[in-house]
């Protein structure tokens, strides 16, 4: 414990100027791209909320919303990783050279991808009051699947990041299998239909897991039950560990790599 | 507190080559399937031992691919050695490449403070030493460009300018002397000067020898990854590695004789190629 106190107060400036970085790297100084970042969830729920609630609105109440709810948890994880994956590979010449701590590299990432999800759920509570959602105190609980949303991204990004380092092809065998997360994570249509089975299926999915427990409290006005949430826990601490691992065992074997 | 700066006893460090880089998945579950995965070792250092005390300097020589650099990674902690130790006792500072890994879009301001906080200095430090690294650097005029409108020897100019500001107790330069334009030379070679006049333990690896002569206060000779001899004999072991330079067909030499042998041999060939040049001059 002390070690790691030691250690944020030895990194923390270093931390402070990659994150620095990697904001004028994505929003290369823009007031546009700040905005852009803002306006692209709106205009994609824009697209969706057209194409989809002729089909399945009818049946879900307050469609917008829970349209919205998963595309923005959904987005924020696969521009998390994303940009996660990238971590190691576009620092490279960085580490190499330099003995820093390759975490922060991964974690400068997240903060960037957190402060943009942080925007967009400006506008989504906007809109929730525009869809007639009151505001509920219950509604703070929606910290915990962000938080656990963050942990589990910062674990999936280093196994992703470590995994780019050794296979080049990572990225695109990762835009397959975020199509598959994407239509396994309910984000336009309702589950209530499908079959049992097939529903229990879904919570295999996390970031579908999260998208519920968010729909649950903005939508529908309940507290899930404690063992979703230790389901919510499960999820972040099981990948963050596998992450931190992999960093651990391979924080030197990168180099043969690069 | 004993006087041992570094301390590296024994070391071996293996690098793995081979199929596997950048190959991809995709292929490489399949060469594993149809067994066509090949991987190859070898050993980058092979047994290096030196041991150097606080304020000594010490010159790594040894032609490409002597594993030289790999050693100065050893040294920094970027690379875990595969066998062996090395122990290092207070702060390493080290101008491995300087040029590279900075921010094309951002501003030299801003890549100045990104690469001092990389390198461990503190904020107040840098607030500080921001002036006096421009002024170095000779950017003055140029603090808000971006950096890709540099040009690259203004860039390692920046570069060298960050790296040398702190006081290291041990400083590790990777052929950086070489830096600019003759004048910047020249001044950068006069702070290293400066900064090894101060009392620092440094390790030099070098391809200039008159440098290394007029620096180093220990010399390790690696070639092919094996050490051929660690010794404070700076000027004889350099006049042998000239000599070795000199043949074609290169051997190291095996045993302290055959050092001797070899800078006798150098120092002889120094002396006939000084009278062949006065006989010269006599005939014109």
């Amino acid at each position: 414990m002390n070690k790691l106190l030691t250690n944020v107060k030895k990194y923390q400036f270093m931390f402070e100027e990659l994150v620095k970085r990697d904001f004028k790297q994505k929003y290369k100084r823009s007031v546009l791209g700040m905005a852009w970042s803002v306006l692209s969830p709106l205009l994609t729920l824009l697209v969706m909320h057209v194409i989809f609630s002729n089909f399945f609105g009818k049946d879900i109440p307050h469609y917008t919303t829970y349209l919205f709810t998963g595309n923005i948890v959904l987005s924020y994880y696969k521009e998390s990783t994303k940009n996660g994956m990238q971590s190691l590979m576009s620092n490279a010449k960085i580490f190499t050279k330099i003995n820093v701590p390759k975490y922060l590299f991964l974690l400068s990432k997240n903060v960037s991808a957190l402060v943009n999800f942080g925007l967009t759920l400006l506008v989504y509570f906007t809109f929730c009051i525009f869809d007639g959602i009151t505001f509920r105190p219950t509604m703070f609980l929606l910290i915990f699947p962000i938080l656990c949303l963050l942990i589990m991204d910062i674990g999936i990004g280093a196994i992703l990041s470590a995994l780019f380092v050794f296979f080049r092809d990572i990225q695109y065998l990762y835009e397959v299998f975020l199509t598959l997360i994407t239509y396994m994570s309910a984000v336009f249509y309702s589950v209530d239909k499908l079959p049992h089975h097939l529903q229990q299926l879904l919570y295999l999915n996390p970031v579908y897991v999260y998208i519920k427990y968010m729909r649950l409290i903005v939508i529908d006005g309940i507290i899930p039950s404690p063992a979703y949430h230790a389901l919510c826990i499960f999820y972040a601490l099981f990948y963050l560990g596998i992450g931190m691992r992999i960093y651990k065992k391979c924080n030197h074997s990168f180099l043969y790599y690069l | 507190m004993s006087n041992i700066a570094i301390e590296c006893s024994n070391v071996s460090i293996r690098y793995v080559t081979g199929d596997f880089k950048s190959i991809g998945l995709k292929e490489y579950v399949i060469r594993k399937l149809t067994g066509n995965y090949k991987v190859k070792e070898f050993w980058a250092d092979r047994n290096v031992n030196f041991e150097l005390e606080k304020g000594e300097m010490l010159g790594i020589i040894g032609s490409n691919g002597a594993g030289k650099s790999t050693l100065l990674k050893a040294v920094t902690g970027i690379m875990l050695p595969t066998e062996g130790e090395i122990h290092v006792n207070g702060t390493i500072a080290a101008l491995l490449e300087l040029g590279s890994g900075f921010d094309n879009d951002m501003t030299v301001r801003e890549n100045t403070y990104l690469r001092g906080a990389l390198l461990g200095y503190t904020r107040k430090f840098l607030d500080e030493k921001y002036d006096e690294i421009i002024r170095f650097a000779e950017l003055e005029e140029f603090q808000d460009y971006c950096f890709k409108q540099l040009s690259s020897g203004m860039k390692s100019r920046l570069a060298f300018s960050i790296a040398c500001l702190v006081h290291p107790d041990i400083l590790i330069l990777d052929e950086v002397l070489s830096v600019g334009d003759g004048a910047f030379r020249k001044k950068s070679g006069d702070k290293m000067q400066e900064i090894i006049q101060g009392g620092v333990t440094a390790i030099l690896v070098s391809h200039v020898m008159p440098q290394v002569r007029e620096l180093c206060t220990k010399i390790l000779w690696l070639d092919h990854g094996k050490q051929v001899c660690f010794s404070g004999d700076v000027q004889e072991t350099c006049d042998a590695y000239e000599w070795f330079l000199s043949q074609k067909k290169k051997t190291p030499p095996k045993s302290e004789k055959e050092i001797h042998e070899m800078a006798a041999k150098w120092r002889k060939k120094l002396m006939e190629d000084e009278k062949k040049k006065e006989k010269g001059d006599q005939k014109q």
